[in-house]
């Protein structure tokens, strides 16, 4: 009951922030008000018992991205433009798309139902047969590790070409700064 | 639609509005900033979504309890969630940051480039770039200019 109640209180927090996200102008306001939507989706998680996605979510969202993102507004601008275009044709596709998906989850099992398609397949492996394998009390660490250890290997790949393509995207921004001042000097 | 199936599934109607709040930032707002945090909030509602599908009621995180000799006790009567969605999800927020962060990098260099980071200034600009490369080139590639 308590669960369900934290659960509330939280979506209503969530929604209320990306609600003035949408309404914002202020690119500072938005960018603080992203950090804090990731910090409540951290505290989700941890009421969804994934405590490591959620300290994940806490360092990567509320931390790394807006650093990155107060960079990019210090790089660039503060402030955005009113919006002109009228927003009839993006709220009928929201709503449309919305609806297609609210279509999509009425097949679902319930939300926390133990014998779900996912609770039945894999994960009584993993849960019983980990310890004797791997030998490590989190099962996260030792499926992320050992057993899907390529997948982590693929995401190190991913993140390494992004590094290079910033690096790529980014070189010479002060030369080409610098140049632009003398010849304006 | 009884009760026992709207509170099966509430909740997946509450991340599908988040969802949607974040895909309309990125289709109604022309700032590029703006579209990434919108982008951002879509993705975090799929992650919500994923996660609660791995979530069991009256369970657990999936951490075995360890005796004081750092040695796993296995207790059978334990309920624990799914790890599986878990660690796709870890996975994804990591890939997640790396693409967020090369598009705030695009966004600087589009900013270097057209002294803007508003897609309709943009627009504008690619029309007008356009038109007076026809203007220049258009007579002799045959064109209408």
């Amino acid at each position: 009951m308590i669960e369900t109640i934290i659960n509330v209180i939280l979506f209503a927090m969530l929604v209320t922030t990306a609600f003035a996200i949408v309404r914002t102008t202020r690119l500072f306001a938005v960018v603080m008000l992203s950090g804090v939507f990731s910090l409540l989706t951290a505290m989700l998680f941890v009421t969804l018992d994934a405590v490591d996605v959620a300290f994940t979510e806490a360092a990567v969202g509320a931390g790394i991205s807006t650093v990155l993102m107060l960079g990019t507004i210090a790089l660039t601008t503060r402030s955005t433009k009113a919006p002109t275009r009228s927003s009839t044709m993006p709220l009928v596709l929201v709503v449309l798309t919305g609806a297609v998906l609210f279509y999509g989850t009425l097949d679902m099992p319930n939300f926390g139902d133990p014998n779900a398609p996912a609770q039945v397949h894999l994960a009584p492996h993993y849960l019983t047969d980990s310890i004797e394998e791997i030998d490590v009390p989190n099962v996260v660490t030792s499926i992320l590790a050992s057993y899907r250890g390529f997948d982590t290997l693929g995401e190190v790949a991913v993140v390494f070409t992004a590094g290079i393509g910033v690096l790529l995207i980014l070189s010479g921004l002060r030369r080409r700064r610098e140049e632009e001042e003398e010849d304006e000097a | 639609m009884t009760l026992e199936f709207f509170l099966g599934h509430v909740n997946y109607w509450l991340f599908i509005i988040l969802m949607m709040t974040g895909f309309y930032i990125v289709v109604s707002r022309g700032n590029y900033v703006k579209k990434i945090v919108g982008l951002n909030i879509f993705q975090v509602a799929v992650f919500m979504l994923y996660i609660s599908i791995g979530k069991v009621t009256g369970g657990t995180a999936p951490i075995f309890p360890t005796d004081s000799q750092g040695k796993i006790k296995v207790d059978p009567d334990i309920v624990y969630s799914n790890p599986l969605p878990h660690v796709l999800i870890l996975t994804a927020i990591v890939v997640g940051i790396a693409t967020t962060s090369l598009g705030l990098a695009l966004i600087v260099r589009i900013r270097e480039e057209y002294n803007s980071i508003e897609e309709d200034d943009i627009l504008e600009i690619e029309a007008a770039m356009a038109h007076a490369e026809n203007e220049e080139h258009g007579s002799a590639m045959g064109g209408r200019a």
